[in-house]
């Protein structure tokens, strides 16, 4: 009966509709064609390397930064406490612009570069004085 | 029907919590009053359909061929590669349950197996162990099975307690078709000649004879003959209706149902009376085929093939005739064959031409390749035009609502036309609940060949969705009149009524139009077509009524 | 307890555990890493088209449209232009309102019997969970483009922006993913809970709910609560679609469950229910238009039948019709 020569019927609309289908299923690898995978580095002042020691870990600041921050927003606005003190019992004075960005005073070689990347857009920079207009 | 307990404990006996068992669990119980008895090996023979045999449904042994697992999973097969439909259907279904209770089996019988989804899930269960990956690795434990002799008879069973009426598919976020599903199960069934009598002879009738009562020739024009004398009687005027009359105008094409038994005797009076009324007012000329002279087709509920072996006859008649085209009456599921493959199947039909109604000049755009032309919509054309002389007083002591039939209104759309008529011959029109007309309305519970006489429970539960609703209309309005455009409603639902709502009748529309017909020459007519006397129409009251 | 949504729990416990087990413990983080997701995407990709192109194989032989409202007849008779379309851009309105805002579904009603009065009542909460589960899923997809696209294109800077407008929390809540989690959890309870749902419902019904849940809840909680290092991840998935696949440090066991259960979601996809998505387009009583009687369909299939013809007919009856007086072909 039909079918004999493995035909398709409705081929026209069929295959565009796969096409179409193909396309946007494969967006990723036909979007970054050429371009190379590697993460951003990331630029430390001077002072940064000479602190050796952020508020916490490396790997705890790379995950979680923003959480602290959203806490130290909070204890400091509500609760009028200015000090943090971590797991190696040092206090820090909790700001973004007087303790964070201190050390890391390169906010576009530190701090955009991984945001951007990531596709992030904190709302910090909204009223912070390191406003990235400012910073560029 | 003396087996049925009372209406009001046959509802209060309605039990829609599925059972204890899984489906795949529950044995099947083929239970009398439900089923329709075996095709009659006669009939199935006079076509060659394979395997004809005595069989009893409730016997253990169907005396099935030994092959017929083979000859199911092949015919499945071949199926899939012919139909896109069914392999979609079988594919993307996700049980999301919007169809479940849209079913008039179900929410009248309770039976599980009767929401369309499981309907479509006992051949899909065989479909996933026989076509697919997933079948084939997790097995029964995600619902798939081998076909057995058990899976068999459940496949049949429930697949004759499916009317083919496609309202779950209008609900079916992907369009499933169960009538579809259906259609292809029984074809599959018919592969091993399990048919029921109440199709497979009227097939066999409708081949031999031209119609499905298997009247012959002779005899077809004796019945309408016998409307002529009676017409005379309540009319006074004598209609001549032609036969296979070479070079007519048009051909008319009706079921035979009409010409058999009431109330469907009145729509084919309605007819003849419409056609005499043309005919002395505009020279109409249509001629009635003795060879064609069913307009529906119980091989629509056979297989593919026999639908195109019956439907050739339309064709074939107004070819040998020489027509221009082709006028169709009142029926269902002869309206979905006509609209969606008569043409696919027997055309193209190049001896004929595009539809013109001859008396507005209406070009039938909608049916130009086709060219048939349903009677809602000529006789719409004609009214729009002013072209018929209409006393909707006539029609006064009746209080009328519409039944949309099935095929009609799900496979074609033939919805405002029938109202347009309806409401110019009649001056009391109701409409029944919004979620029970239109696209949505519920099957009679007879239709796809289920109108028999052995699976009265089957029909009248079946039919408790549109009776309700009647029943409602007929208590806050006090309908008294259910009309439709289907012979096999107009078969089907006086029973439904006798049961349920009492107090209400059945009419085919054509006979509310020839009722409210003003005929040149009608002596007084104090009786509608049934001689019923028409209140208000005694003679001495007529002078005022027509003074108003 | 039901075996069949048991076993899909079950099922999707192990995939986590074997995930996790996997990645953290037998250090096999390259396998679940970049060879299960590269496999993943090719299963899909390959099965899915292999699926179409399988319903493609087959004809549609009859036009058979669902007709959800009027039909076009007379001119002067105003037609239903997309639930019942005459035309071809009433077939992709019909489409469109079909796949975007599940028009059929839409229209769900629910039948409940009150004594000896049966009723239906306007049911929408299927398709408002239905609705909301599938836009959901398909921003959170879109919005994942920030892991696999360098730089992030305009379009999801701008959804994730609108995705996140309540600014809750930091990191910003992202409405999609909740909604998500709410609206499969929806699902799957009223699967679990309507008796006849639950009657009607499979292990592979159960399955890709208790998937998609899971991988929701994973997805919030390394944003929300255990975190997990974003530059990495990224330069994991950007590795990935750069075929420069890469396992950098300070990537978490969470995400490799939760990039397992999404490719366990793509290899099953092809071979379930999940083809709907391409099923949907598909459908001859949705895609084709209402006007078989005016443009002929042509069956490719089509083939001669016996028929019962006139002159056979009218051999059988001859005598018959001549003493009744119908025309005759051939005179007795």
């Amino acid at each position: 009966m039909p079918n004999k020569g493995q035909k398709l019927y409705d081929k026209d609309k069929v295959i565009a509709g796969l096409v179409i289908f193909v396309i946007l299923a494969t967006f990723p690898f036909w979007f970054n064609l050429g371009k190379a995978a590697s993460a951003p580095e990331l630029e430390l002042t001077e002072k940064a390397k000479a602190a050796e020691k952020c508020v916490r870990d490396t790997q705890y600041m790379r995950d979680e930064h923003m959480q602290l921050l959203d806490e130290w927003r909070d204890t400091v606005v509500r609760d009028a406490k200015r000090i943090y003190v971590n797991e190696r019992n040092v206090g820090y004075d909790m700001s973004l612009s007087n303790t964070c960005l201190d050390c890391h005073s390169n906010k576009a070689e530190f701090c955009d570069r991984c945001h951007d990347y990531t596709s992030v857009n904190p709302y910090c920079w909204d009223c912070h004085i390191d406003n990235p207009k400012e910073a560029k | 029907m003396s087996d049925l307990p009372k209406p009001e404990e046959s509802l209060s006996n309605l039990d829609h919590e599925p059972p204890q068992t899984g489906w795949l669990d529950t044995p099947i119980d083929i239970r009398k009053g439900m089923y329709c008895y075996a095709a009659n090996p006669k009939s199935q023979k006079y076509v060659g359909f394979p395997h004809a045999r005595e069989w009893n449904p409730v016997e253990d042994d169907w005396k099935l061929p030994e092959n017929w697992q083979e000859i199911l999973h092949q015919g499945f097969k071949e199926r899939l590669d012919r139909f896109r439909s069914v392999k979609i259907f079988m594919d993307t279904c996700v049980r999301c349950g919007a169809c479940a209770d849209k079913c008039h089996f179900f929410i009248g019988t309770g039976d599980p197996k009767n929401m369309p989804v499981l309907r479509a899930e006992l051949l899909r269960s065989v479909y996933r162990n026989d076509f697919t990956l997933l079948g084939k690795i997790l097995g029964k434990l995600n619902g798939a099975r081998p076909m057995t002799e058990n899976v068999l008879k459940e496949w049949w069973y429930y697949l004759f307690q499916c009317s083919e009426c496609r309202r779950c598919s209008v609900f079916c976020p992907y369009g499933i078709d169960t009538a579809e599903i259906t259609i292809f199960g029984r074809e599959l069934l018919n592969l091993l000649g399990l048919n029921i009598d109440w199709i497979a002879t009227p097939v066999a009738n409708c081949y031999r004879t031209g119609n499905h009562l298997g009247i012959q020739p002779h005899a077809f024009k004796d019945m309408l003959d016998f409307f002529v004398d009676d017409i005379e009687e309540f009319v006074g005027v004598r209609v001549e209706p032609q036969y296979n009359k070479k070079g007519a105008d048009i051909l008319f094409i009706t079921p035979s149902g009409d010409v058999f038994a009431d109330p469907g005797t009145y729509t084919a009076m309605g007819y003849m009376l419409l056609f005499h009324y043309l005919k002395e007012r505009y020279g109409f000329d249509i001629t009635w085929s003795t060879y064609a002279s069913e307009g529906g087709n119980f091989g629509f509920f056979t297989s593919h093939e026999t639908m195109k072996r019956l439907n050739s006859k339309m064709y074939a008649e107004a070819k040998r005739l020489g027509v221009k085209w082709i006028l169709g009456g009142e029926c269902g599921h002869m309206w979905r064959v006509i609209h969606q493959y008569m043409d696919t199947m027997n055309g193209p039909t190049d001896f004929m031409e595009t539809p013109v109604n001859p008396i507005t000049g209406t070009v039938f755009e909608n049916a130009k390749s086709t060219k048939m032309v349903h009677i809602m919509e000529f006789l719409a054309d004609l009214i729009k035009h002013d072209k018929l002389e209409l006393n909707p007083k006539r029609n006064d002591h009746l209080k009328v609502t519409f039944h949309d039939s099935c095929n009609p209104a799900r496979g074609m759309g033939l919805l405002d036309e029938p109202r347009y008529v309806i409401n110019n011959v009649c001056n009391n029109f109701y409409e029944m609940p919004a979620n029970t007309i239109r696209e949505q309305t519920f099957c009679c519970g007879s239709g796809s060949g289920l109108n028999a006489g052995e699976d009265m429970e089957l029909r009248l539960m079946g039919s408790l969705p549109r009776a309700n609703a009647v029943k409602y209309v007929h208590e806050k309005y006090g309908v008294n009149m259910l009309s439709c455009v289907c012979a096999i409603d107009r078969a089907a639902l006086p029973a439904m009524t006798e049961y349920w709502t009492p107090e209400v009748d059945v009419t085919g529309v054509c006979e509310l139009v020839a009722n409210a017909l003003v005929i040149p020459g009608e002596h007084d007519r104090p009786t509608d077509l049934r001689g019923e006397d028409l209140p208000g129409w005694e003679e001495p009251e007529r002078e005022e009524k027509d003074a108003e | 307890m039901n075996v069949k949504y048991m076993f899909s729990l079950v099922a999707v416990l192990l995939l986590i555990l074997l995930a996790y087990a996997g990645a953290e413990a037998a250090g096999m983080k390259t396998f679940f890493g970049i060879f299960i997701p590269y496999l993943a995407v090719a299963v899909f990709l390959i099965g899915f088209i292999w699926k179409v192109v399988g319903w493609a194989r087959s004809p549609v032989p009859f036009r058979i449209p669902t007709t959800c409202g009027q039909q076009k007849s007379l001119p002067w008779m105003k037609y239903s232009y997309t639930d019942c379309p005459y035309t071809k851009t009433g077939v992709v309105l019909r489409m469109i309102l079909e796949v975007t805002l599940f028009r059929s579904l839409f229209r769900n009603i629910k039948f409940e019997q009150h004594g000896d009065r049966l009723v239906y009542r306007w049911e929408k909460w299927l398709w408002v969970a239905a609705l909301l589960f599938h836009y959901a899923f398909l921003v959170t997809v879109i919005r994942h483009l920030r892991f696999f696209a360098e730089p992030t294109p305009f379009f999801v800077q701008w959804l994730e922006g609108l995705d996140g407008f309540m600014q809750i929390g930091l990191p910003g809540l992202f409405l999609s993913g909740v909604v998500l989690a709410a609206a499969a959890i929806y699902l799957l309870l009223r699967r679990m809970l309507m008796s006849e749902m639950r009657y009607i419902s499979l292990p592979s019904d159960y399955f890709p709910l208790f998937l998609i849940i899971a991988i929701a809840v994973s997805g919030i909680m390394m944003r929300y609560f255990t975190k997990v290092d974003v530059v990495a991840v990224k330069e994991l998935t950007l590795g990935l679609v750069t075929f420069g696949p890469t396992i950098p440090e300070g990537v978490g066991g969470l995400f490799y469950v939760h990039m397992f259960l999404v490719s366990v979601l793509l290899i099953y996809f092809p071979f379930s229910k999940l083809m709907h998505l391409g099923g949907v387009f598909m459908s001859p009583t949705r895609n084709l238009p209402n006007n078989s009687r005016a443009v002929r369909h042509v069956n490719p299939w089509n083939y001669p039948v016996k028929v019962h013809t006139y002159e056979e007919y009218e051999d059988e009856f001859r005598e018959k019709m001549i003493e009744a007086g119908l025309p005759v072909e051939k005179g007795a």
